[in-house]
């Protein structure tokens, strides 16, 4: 069922058939330029034409939380935002977070309290601890519990989660 | 899952946005957080041609104090309604209705003006703005007006809003004298959208009887519902575990839950909401008391 | 340097830097330059005949390259395998399964297209310029309307939509019932899950025409099976097919199965000559990779009135979905009949089961996989039969339990447990939730009116999947053994390859601590390869709970037989007999002359270096083992929930939850922990949260995370865990598998204390999920 046809007559490129938006936008302190489309998901933008993978799809729905960002100093779930909507922000993502080498603390706490098994939705956990923390940086365990509920992980049942960011949360207090 | 295409603009100004709106109408959409709209766009249930984006926006969001009223802007984000220190002191049922919205990555985007327009019966907002009376300011180059909360839900997902008309703010009068608000809610897991839920706005006065009662109900109806038979019941009445039982009752009458396979039956639902406004009304009843 | 006991160690993951700092690699993570994106149609009737595809329209927009439907793939491609034929008479009845259905589709979501374009996005529109007309069938999704006479056939050929009855006849049930005082008889649903592994399905398939070499990289939790199916569905030889699992975001049994569209990628790959990748939306992933358990079950237990049980008959009818899926007929049926017996002593266990084909998707294994079938059927009887006869249900289980100097133990359904000491769990656990204090607490609460109950559930699992007689004689199409190379470098570090693909499991840190202990160095020069057939000699993957039983007996194995090697190496290089030598520390020493002595790595480099080896030696350091275990592995334990239940709205809160498992010897506690707690989440999910849910007509309601209700970390408690050490006696290491306990524990647990906790009002069960509309109903009827 191919449509290919020998001896396809050449023809100029269809510049009006679909509209492209020029964003400026940085990400993890490195600024990017490029012409997208309206509709472009602002997780494909960060995985498919940044080439930042680490950030990731689990739900297509905003339940799940694997796909969160940190926006203008906001966490965000990025599978539920258009590209064009951050012309002119700042992101961050799990790639920019640990610095010269050495692991941010919640990273760290992570792997020191077996907080991640699979590790799929573990970068938007550590996005949104990074937040949590930021906004509350004594959080009780029923504080990080709410605080971390539009993340799902299938494979830790969250204790070992809440206790690397009931770690990480010490160690940042006291620096 | 992914969106048809649509053609974008960023407005900077209301006017800009109300121009836009007025041009292309029920081909456009605002978009303000988005958690509603952009899954919906994503499931290719909501195509809208022209997509308003309104974030850039700033004037469309605030929390004013103004004499005896308070109005937030439409782009209110709820992470500022849960944060909100002026609320917290003057409509503290706000703060608390806030925490229970969606989630912290959805309440850092999801505005009150957002989820209002939407008119999703399950909806939380909806049904605090209807305990408190609320007014619903819309704006359009034809000018503003002012929609009583209880006009502007018309049905499942239908607003009073014209089709070149946004919502502007909302505007609530404050409560005089001993007052207390709860929204307490029932749902299968955190996030998740109500099995049911109530809002509940309670003034007392000096003997105790009260002189203000607003009810609200979510995912009993077609819309957030105002439980209004319940409301006027209790009003000029000594608040008690009798008349508290007899209003909760009436408002279970006032639901009009059908059947959800996922989160309930008509039957649940509606006990449920008996047993629900007694604990709102419980809790605002302790709060206006402050005790 | 010093390594002491790395084996036991609580060792923090070697294969979390990557995951923490987003450098992992995920299959939707790769995409070869070139690369042409796969969008499906999928069919929204559940049952209905395919009258005509028009693609034209789809095909004329730009981007868009190819389509294909059903007919295209006719005769091309062959219809997917089925792994475990089981034996049954009359035979399994095994309906054609193609990656595209040619004439019907049998279920929502089944693909009925494939959109191949430039980008998703190009694909994505592409699907709604499809026409498809369907004639809409009747529909049948519950097993026990599919069986009568009355229902829709999805096959012809097939009557009453049974694909197999399997019988399972273990001692003389009707003497065992003859001698009981009473009998008690039950329904029970142990309805249909999602998986949801966080990462959907995946795959890219890169085709090489000039060496005829396909590459694919699949979200599989075993690469070798699927690389040996996916060459039988293509008509491709399997040496010209590489399959890798690079990192994979968690299967839980979902990423077993073989899918037709992973095939079908290949083939396109192959026919287009460019690399082609297909990524699920969860959507997708909900409507059409395999769904788990889906059983009804009528059971009848016999007992006599002092408590002992002495009989059981089970009649279960399996909901299978539309096709058999890979491990489908194995999983409802030897997975759970043989574990009828449970914990204890049963004289006889008759089980019988419908393998039932119904309009909803495939159903496979899903963590536990038979197991927390048989147990949530066993605990359940169990606590029922205490109500009855107002025994303590504790006590009860200890009457019935194996003793722990019974083992080994031939249950009545004939397999053979190989150590346990039930007694030793169950005692732990009831120390750690303080039970009589909690019994003295319920009962105060009780008379203020409130709601408190505790439960019990004393599990035993099947794990290490096995020997590979045993699971040959159940039809299973290949032995379960598994295999391992562990090659020395020259510099002594270390590569082991195996041929389990744990997608987080941690058996990188687990399998390095195994052979970092055996050899004497750290774990740092240890790397674990897995989940690439091209490396890998050949593997059976990562279920069952078999890769540290199996996988890890394979390391442990092939690591002594390069000991063996390298000691015959030293002892030429110190030139002393070999039993003069001493190992130790990494460390080749004469005895009672420890200063002469030869480094693990100077024993690695020499073995290279050819000269020092004994004459006739072959240089190198390396050893391959093919480990076929002799016996299953049974872990086992007692966990202990305590709820409270509100009255006037029927939800559960959870107030404490303790687990005390048994696997054995622990390699890393800390990852042992691990996996009893995401276990015992998964558990309490099925117990109160989740349900897959389809109506009537075989729409799949809860087709969306917004709908299907996961648990978040509000939902779920902590836990707190402990464990005894039992070792497996067979097993090399002594290890017994862990991955599948919690989920096979906790949902009884769960159900036994909501249903103790109403027990005084006259019930006796409520079927799962506990919804608390549910308990609100039998509450208020009361």
């Amino acid at each position: 069922m191919f449509k290919m046809e020998k001896n396809t007559p050449i023809k100029p490129v269809e510049t009006q058939q679909k509209q492209l938006y020029h964003i400026k936008v940085n990400i993890n302190g490195v600024d990017y330029e490029h012409d997208v489309e309206a509709r472009l998901l602002l997780v494909h933008y960060i995985r498919d034409v940044v080439g930042l993978t680490g950030t990731h799809i689990g739900c297509d729905t905003s339940n799940c939380g694997a796909c969160t960002v940190i926006f203008n100093g906001k966490s965000v779930k990025s599978c539920t935002m258009f590209a064009v909507q951050a012309n002119g922000a700042k992101i961050l993502t799990i790639e920019g977070l640990s610095k010269n080498g050495e692991l941010h603390p919640i990273q760290r706490a992570f792997w020191e309290n077996h907080a991640l098994q699979c590790g799929y939705c573990t970068p938007g956990f550590i996005m949104q601890a990074y937040w949590l923390l930021k906004e509350n940086p004594n959080p009780k365990e029923e504080e990080i519990r709410k605080g971390i509920s539009g993340n799902l992980c299938r494979c830790t049942g969250y204790q070992n989660i809440v206790k690397a960011i009931m770690q990480a949360a010490k160690e940042l207090r006291s620096k | 899952m992914i969106p048809r295409n649509f053609i974008y603009f960023s407005p900077s100004s209301e006017k800009e946005a109300l121009e836009l709106l007025n041009e292309y109408k029920s081909d456009a959409r605002i978009l303000a957080g988005g958690m509603s709209l952009i899954p919906l766009m994503k499931m290719r249930l909501v195509s809208p041609s022209y997509l308003i984006d309104i974030n850039k926006v700033e004037s469309l969001s605030y929390i004013k104090e103004e004499k005896n009223r308070l109005r937030i802007g439409a782009l209110t984000r709820y992470y500022e309604i849960e944060k909100s220190s002026t609320l917290k002191k003057l409509l503290p049922i706000m703060n608390e209705a806030a925490t229970w919205v969606g989630d912290p990555q959805v309440r850092n985007m999801g505005t009150i003006g957002g989820s209002l327009s939407h008119a999703d019966p399950s909806g939380d907002f909806g049904s605090v703005i209807l305990a408190l009376n609320g007014q619903i300011i819309t704006s359009s180059l034809n000018g503003q007006r002012t929609i009583k909360a209880d006009d502007f839900f018309v049905d499942s997902f239908t607003t009073a809003l014209n089709a070149n008309e946004m919502l502007k703010e909302i505007v609530i009068d404050l409560p005089e004298g001993m007052n207390g608000g709860a929204y307490v809610k029932l749902e299968r897991k955190a996030g998740d959208f109500a099995i049911v839920a109530v809002a509940a706005q309670l003034s007392i006065d000096s003997k105790g009887n009260c002189n203000y009662a607003g009810i609200g109900l979510t995912s009993v109806g077609p819309t957030n519902l105002k439980a209004k038979k319940a409301e006027s019941f209790l009003l000029g009445k000594q608040l008690n575990e009798r008349t508290i039982d007899e209003t909760a009752e009436i408002a279970a009458s006032e639901a009009r839950p059908i059947d959800d396979p996922l989160r309930g039956s008509a039957e649940y639902k509606r006990a449920m909401v008996k047993v629900l406004t007694k604990r709102a009304l419980n809790l605002a009843l302790k709060r206006a008391r402050g005790v | 340097m010093a390594v002491t006991a790395i084996f036991g160690a609580r060792v923090k993951r070697k294969e979390d830097p990557r995951l923490i700092t987003g450098k992992g690699t995920y299959v939707a993570d790769i995409t070869p330059l070139g690369c042409l994106y796969v969008a499906f149609l999928r069919s929204p009737h559940a049952h209905a005949r395919i009258k005509s595809i028009n693609a034209s329209k789809a095909l004329s927009m730009k981007g868009v390259i190819a389509v294909y439907v059903g007919q295209d793939i006719k005769g091309k491609l062959n219809p997917v395998p089925t792994g475990w034929p089981i034996a049954t008479d009359p035979p399994i009845k095994i309906p054609k399964y193609y990656p595209l259905p040619l004439d019907k589709v049998r279920f929502q979501g089944e693909p009925v297209a494939a959109v191949v374009a430039e980008n998703y996005y190009i694909a994505r529109d592409a699907l709604d310029a499809i026409e498809v007309e369907y004639e809409p069938l009747p529909t049948v999704v519950n097993q026990e309307e599919a069986v009568k006479e009355s229902a829709p056939l999805l096959y012809d050929d097939i009557p009453n939509n049974t694909s197999f009855v399997w019988e399972l006849k273990g001692g003389d049930v009707d003497s065992a019932f003859k001698e009981a005082d009473l009998i008690i008889e039950k329904r029970m649903v142990n309805h249909r899950l999602q998986p949801t592994p966080m990462e959907s399905r995946a795959v890219v398939a890169q085709y090489n025409s000039a060496t005829n070499e396909l590459t694919m990289w699949i979200t599989t939790q075993a690469p070798h099976i699927h690389r040996l199916l996916i060459s039988g569905i293509l008509n491709m030889p399997e040496n010209k097919i590489r399959v890798i699992a690079p990192d994979v975001g968690g299967g839980f049994g979902s990423k077993i199965p073989t899918y037709g569209v992973d095939a079908l990628v290949a083939f396109i790959a192959k026919e287009l000559k460019r690399p082609v990748k297909f990524v699920e939306d969860r959507r997708e992933n909900y409507l059409a990779t395999a769904h788990g358990r889906d059983h009804i079950q009528y059971v009848q237990l016999a007992a006599k009135k002092d408590g002992r049980i002495l009989g059981l008959k089970v009649t279960s009818y399996a909901n299978l979905g539309a096709y058999l899926s890979t491990a489908a007929p194995g999983v409802p049926t030897y997975l759970f009949g043989l574990m009828l017996s449970g914990a204890y002593k049963i004289k006889a266990v008759n089980c019988k089961v419908y393998g039932v084909l119904t309009n909803t998707a495939p159903v496979d294994a899903y963590r536990g996989a038979g197991r927390p079938e048989a147990t949530y059927l066993v605990e359940r009887m169990v606590d029922i039969l205490a109500q009855r006869l107002k025994m303590d249900p504790a006590e009860l289980r200890k009457i019935n339990f194996i003793k722990h100097d019974e083992f080994p133990y031939v249950v009545c359904t004939g397999i053979q447990y190989d150590s346990g000491n039930y007694e030793r769990t169950l005692e732990k656990a009831l120390q750690l939730v303080e039970y009589k204090k909690m019994r003295g607490e319920q009962a105060k609460a009780r008379a203020e009116g409130k709601l408190i109950g505790i439960g019990i559930s004393s599990y035993v699992e099947i794990c290490g999947l096995g020997p590979s007689r045993a699971v040959r004689g159940t039809g299973f199409s290949l032995g379960l053994y598994e295999s391992a190379t562990v090659r020395v470098h020259p510099s002594g570090k270390v590569t082991v390859y195996t041929g389990t693909s744990p997608h987080g499991q941690g058996e990188e840190t687990a399998f390095a601590q195994i052979v970092a202990e055996e050899f004497g160095i750290s774990i740092d020069d240890v790397e674990v390869v897995h989940g690439d057939t091209a490396m890998i000699p050949w593997g059976m993957g990562t279920y069952g709970s078999r890769t540290v039983p199996v996988g890890g007996g394979a390391i442990a194995i092939a690591a002594k037989k390069i000991i063996e090697k390298a000691k015959k190496i030293a002892a030429n290089m110190l030139e002393v007999k070999e039993e003069d030598l001493a190992f130790e520390k990494g460390r080749f020493y004469v005895k009672g002359a420890p200063s002469r002595g030869v480094s693990f790595q100077e024993v690695a480099l020499a073995s290279y270096q050819g000269e020092q080896l004994p004459a006739g030696m072959e240089p190198g350091l390396e050893a391959t083992t093919f480990y076929d275990p002799e016996n299953f592995t049974f872990p086992f334990g007692t966990h202990v929930c305590v709820v409270e239940i509100d009255k006037d709205t029927g939800q559960i809160n959870i107030l404490k939850y303790v687990a005390v498992d048994d696997c054995g010897r622990q390699i890393n506690p800390m990852i042992v922990e691990g996996q009893v707690h995401g276990g015992i989440a998964q558990g309490l999910a099925q117990a109160i949260w989740e349900e897959a849910v389809y109506d009537n007509s075989g729409n799949l309601i809860t087709a969306t995370l917004q709908d299907y209700a996961m648990p978040t970390a509000m939902e779920i408690p902590s836990f707190i865990t402990d464990s005894t050490v039992t070792p497996s006696p067979h097993n090399p290491l002594g290890v017994k598998g862990v991955g599948e306990t919690g989920t096979i524990a906790s949902t009884p647990a769960l159900v036994n204390a909501v249903v103790d906790a109403l027990s005084h009002m006259g019930i006796d069960h409520i079927d799962i999920p506990l919804k608390p509309e549910r308990i609100w109903k039998l509450l208020k009827n009361r």
